[in-house]
């Protein structure tokens, strides 16, 4: 009977494992190997290098550049994005009229790729010459239009970068906030009102807040995995037919260019594909550590 | 006094939440006001809100335009996007199922290898996945393209979970009916559990539809191009023709545009299941 069920078990869930550990382990294992040594346009080399691309790989200025530009736009990125998302969350919550309309629009970005919303960035709101949208509006208000993608003094492509992704994906997390909203237990705001808290303020900072918290460690921490893997709306904003500039490169960008472009350095791709996972992998522990979330959802 | 303030806050939380959702729907205009203008309409120095005449012959005029490979490249999103969501929800539902309701003695070790992938996102990986693909040979194939991606830890923690919560009476009702755990997930399991299919089911077709960097990687030829690649390839571009980019990008959107706001609701209970809780 036991053997019998165990048949089953793997019926079941054995063409997923293969499947899994084929496409998963085999490759991050191989890649382990192949970091170890010089594969120039192969993925079978035969010069064992030793560690020499992990130490090419961290002394390299542009990885460490790489590793800048992902923590810079993880400060710009989560708190714009939690913020709105948050805002967002209480206005729809608390609205009478139209809630389902406001959610929906809110909510649509999350259908359009990031290719698409980095060619309207590009091509029409932030296009550097006079038509563009933004151009258009500075130049209704007197100013002079602004070169948004290719200047580096001030850094203007920062803005161009950032509001794709908020655009994106601030419905997405207003969502979630949306569903945190309405599992809070309605008595706690009438025990509030009946204790004089003020609404507004006091009520979020003290009730709806702290009631969050699960939500916002979620939030917070899909936020700072997926910044890290930034790669279309960069890409797409930033590249043309002359190639990638050599600013703004954050580590998948910077990786895609060292393994895939000319020379297709694989060894020295892999090492750096390691060193990527082993930093998710720690920053995800850790930030789940530091908020507790392992402790709450061990049972599940 | 106090009622007057009530009313004046409400009344400006809901101006603050028009005018932030028309703020919110400035880019699919564009894209629309864009894709149905002239070249010059959309270049002209003098902003206009409106083109001079809708142009809805740019449609046809991608199509026809034999140097972009549009019509194949929707073509192959479209297989993509199908079979990945398809091949998804048969793979990572039995895995699910298996995983709640079958006992074996090592499940728990095999849940935590699977669990554990979700650690190393699929974006960082795709060097060494990249590595075997070549290696088997699939650059640029639909093979190459599909089956890397059908194997999604998150769809089977998500059935996973929605099982272990399923009434068991349901299924206990089947064994005394002599039906074995094959014909009980099928003729049982699967009608009951239509939400949860729904729900992973959409979520799995946006992200094949959008996805960008493995079809980047995987399609080098033309051939291959799924949707997004080919318009990221237009946008690179030397020459770019403005109003056949914005017309083909608002083609792109418009399958999502209908599954989103068709399965707006199982999206949305998708995403509050995704929320780790």
């Amino acid at each position: 009977m036991s053997r019998r069920r165990t048949l089953w078990f793997w019926i079941f869930v054995g063409p997923f494992a293969a499947g899994l550990a084929l496409f998963t382990y085999v490759p991050l294992l191989w890649s382990v190997g192949l970091s170890f040594f010089d594969a120039h346009n192969t993925v079978t080399p035969t010069h064992f290098v030793g560690v020499d691309n992990y130490t090419a790989m961290l002394s390299d200025d542009a990885f460490l550049a790489s590793l800048r530009t992902f923590l810079l736009f993880t400060a710009f990125i989560v708190p714009a994005t939690y913020v709105l998302a948050l805002a967002l969350a209480l206005m729809v919550n608390r609205v009478r009229r139209a809630r389902a309309f406001f959610r929906s629009v809110f909510f649509l970005p999350a259908a359009c790729s990031y290719v698409v919303a980095a060619l309207i960035w590009k091509m029409s709101i932030f296009n550097g010459v006079r038509f563009g949208l933004a151009n258009a509006v500075l130049d209704f208000f007197g100013a002079d239009p602004v070169a948004w993608l290719s200047t580096t003094d001030p850094p203007w492509y920062w803005l161009v970068i950032v509001t794709v992704r908020l655009w994106l994906q601030a419905g997405f997390y207003m969502i979630l906030f949306l569903a945190g909203l309405q599992r809070i237990n309605p008595v706690l705001y009438e025990a509030a009102a009946v204790d004089g808290a003020r609404p507004g303020w006091q009520v979020l900072r003290h009730i709806t807040l702290p009631q969050l918290r699960a939500t916002s460690v979620a939030v917070v921490l899909l936020l700072v995995i997926n910044a890290f893997q930034a790669f279309d709306e960069f890409y797409n904003l930033l590249s043309d037919a002359r190639g990638y500039p050599p600013y703004a490169r954050p580590p998948l960008v910077y990786l895609y260019y060292t393994a895939l472009g000319q020379g297709q350095n694989l060894g020295l791709g892999s090492a750096g594909a390691v060193i990527l996972a082993l930093i998710i992998a720690v920053v995800t522990v850790g930030q789940a550590r530091w908020f507790g979330l392992g402790r709450r959802n061990s049972d599940g | 006094m106090d009622d007057a303030l009530v009313r004046a806050g409400r009344a400006l939380r809901l101006a603050l939440l028009i005018a932030l959702a028309l703020l919110f729907l400035v880019p699919f205009y564009l894209l629309l006001r864009n894709g149905l203008s002239t070249e010059q309409d959309i270049t002209s120095p003098e902003w206009t809100f409106f083109p001079s005449g809708l142009r809805w012959g740019n449609v046809r005029e991608l199509f026809d335009d034999s140097s972009v490979p549009f019509a194949r490249s929707l073509l192959n999103s479209a297989l993509i996007a199908v079979a990945t969501t398809l091949g998804t929800l048969v793979l990572a539902s039995l895995a699910g199922y298996g995983l709640a309701r079958i006992p074996y003695r090592h499940a728990d070790k095999v849940f935590y290898a699977i669990l554990g992938t979700l650690m190393v996102p699929a974006a960082v990986t795709f060097v060494p996945s990249f590595v075997l693909v070549s290696s088997l040979g699939w650059i640029s194939t639909l093979r190459g393209l599909i089956v890397p991606t059908l194997f999604s830890a998150f769809a089977c923690f998500v059935f996973r979970q929605y099982f272990l919560g399923f009434p068991r009476e349901l299924e206990d009702a089947a064994q005394v009916d002599g039906l074995g755990y094959w014909r009980t997930y099928w003729l049982v399991v699967v009608p009951n559990a239509r939400p949860v299919f729904a729900a992973v089911g959409t979520i799995v077709f946006i992200g094949a539809w959008n996805a960008f960097l493995w079809p980047l990687v995987i399609g080098q030829d033309q051939s291959a191009w799924t949707v997004q690649v080919a318009l990221s390839s237009f946008t690179t571009a030397q020459v770019v023709r403005l109003h056949e980019l914005f017309v083909a990008a608002a083609v792109s959107i418009l399958p999502l545009l209908a599954v989103f706001l068709c399965f707006q609701r199982w999206i949305v209970a998708g995403v509050e299941r995704s929320g780790i809780d």
